[in-house]
């Protein structure tokens, strides 16, 4: 049992140092910026879906591309995640209107 | 309803049951419209008496000159303007394009009823055919593409000229906007009243936060319209555009100012949304083209 024990855990520790590896190959700011990029371009589609974007995730997701460009990738990836958070708010806003605008009707 | 009603019979007197139907047709007789069906025209008498009893000042009529109806200085600054109104210039250009033959001989008349002469009050329509809400600028778009003539653009100049010379002949003449009894209609209509209320955007508003809620209060220099009546005056000069605006400019220039991205202009839902709105307005004067500080 013991033993067993010591066998899996020395399988789960080299399982995790090569994941760091391979992450750590993967990863890089710019690799960084891609993920957090298509995160909140994905966003931004499901909103557009919903007919609810909202202008401040565009110039967010613009500023995002000029910083990689520049291959700022701090900022670059900064402003993914301002868009990919603007986005979910306005998916979270139509998805709750879709009842909530009865409360301002005439009636 | 109806099971509510067996099951506290069951349980209660006969007499009882009897009191409780009595109840029930008298609340059916009351409101015709459960909470599931669309009445449309008491939602109208509904949409008006809001106005009205929010500005008991205002004639009904006056309502369709927007800020003008609720704010004396500036009513007084406009009937000085109205001399020589600055959509004059368009009206004319609109005149002219009216008339201008299509490349095959046809006009923008024969596309429409009476010659397109006094027919704006009748726009938008909703038609059978393609299921769907045709605006007035639309319907010119329609009318060119099916002369061979290229669309134009719907927030331009000249679809601006064209819609101020059609509701120019239109003055006076009073909303008359048709449900038909088709399911897409009232579908359509449902969809512009859901498309009016939502909150949208980044500052969360609906048009209903601007143009209902806060009708003659100042946002930045301006003075918020009410929304009966909101579309009569359309299209509008507007000195801040230095030019005039069609309707699917003023939707688009709204859904921005919330920070919103604007739609297509004459979408599924401009249309509809513009069908809601002339709807509720019906009976209220044309009084476009328009002009606003
Ligand atoms: C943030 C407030 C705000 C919201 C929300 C808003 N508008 Fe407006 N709207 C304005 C302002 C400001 C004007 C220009 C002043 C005026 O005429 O009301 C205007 C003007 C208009 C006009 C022209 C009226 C006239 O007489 O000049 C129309 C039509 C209109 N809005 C429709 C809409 C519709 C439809 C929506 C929803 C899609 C909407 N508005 C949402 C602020 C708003």
């Amino acid at each position: 049992m013991r033993r067993l024990s010591k066998v899996s855990l020395g399988i789960l520790g080299l399982l995790a140092i090569l994941s760091t590896k391979s992450a750590a190959f993967a990863a890089g700011p710019e690799a960084d910026f891609k993920t957090a990029y298509a995160a909140a371009e994905a966003a931004e589609k499901q909103a557009g879906v919903l007919r609810n974007q909202w202008l401040p995730t565009e110039t967010a997701l613009a500023d995002a591309r000029k910083a990689a460009e520049k291959s700022d990738f701090d900022r670059a990836v900064a402003a993914a995640k301002e868009a990919e958070a603007l986005a979910k708010a306005s998916i979270f806003q139509a998805n709750s209107e879709k009842e909530a605008w009865k409360n301002l009707e005439i009636r | 309803m109806a099971t509510r009603v067996g099951r506290t019979g069951r349980r209660l007197s006969v007499r009882f049951l009897l009191i409780s139907l009595a109840s029930l047709v008298v609340t059916l007789l009351q409101a015709p419209a459960g909470a599931d069906s669309v009445d449309p025209a008491a939602e109208a008498r509904a949409f008006r008496d809001y106005f009205l009893h929010k500005f008991p000042n205002v004639k009904p009529d006056d309502f369709v000159n927007g800020p003008y109806a609720l704010n004396e200085d500036m009513r007084r600054q406009w009937e000085e303007k109205e001399q020589f109104p600055p959509y004059e210039f368009s009206l004319e250009n609109g005149k002219e394009l009216f008339a201008r033959p299509f490349a095959n001989g046809k006009h923008y008349a024969d596309c429409f009823a009476d010659q397109g002469i006094a027919i704006r009050q009748n726009y938008p329509q909703f038609d059978a055919a393609s299921g769907k809400v045709v605006t007035l600028e639309l319907a010119l778009n329609q009318c060119r593409e099916a002369n061979g003539e290229k669309a134009i653009s719907y927030t331009g100049e000249d679809m601006a000229a064209l819609t101020a010379y059609m509701a120019y002949t239109s003055r006076g003449m009073p909303f008359d906007i048709k449900i038909p009894n088709d399911p897409r209609a009232i579908e359509a209509y449902e969809n512009g009243k859901r498309y009016f209320y939502t909150r949208r955007g980044q500052l969360n508003f609906s048009c209903a936060t601007c143009h209902v809620q806060n009708p003659g209060e100042h946002l930045r220099a301006e003075v918020l319209a009410p929304a009966l009546g909101i579309l009569n005056a359309m299209p509008i000069y507007r000195s801040e555009w230095g030019g005039m605006g069609t309707t699917s400019r003023r939707f688009i220039s709204c859904n921005s100012q919330v920070r919103g991205v604007p739609l297509p202009p004459q979408s599924d839902e401009y249309r509809d949304l513009e069908y809601y709105l002339s709807y509720v307005s019906n009976g209220l004067p044309i009084s476009g083209p328009g002009s606003r500080p």
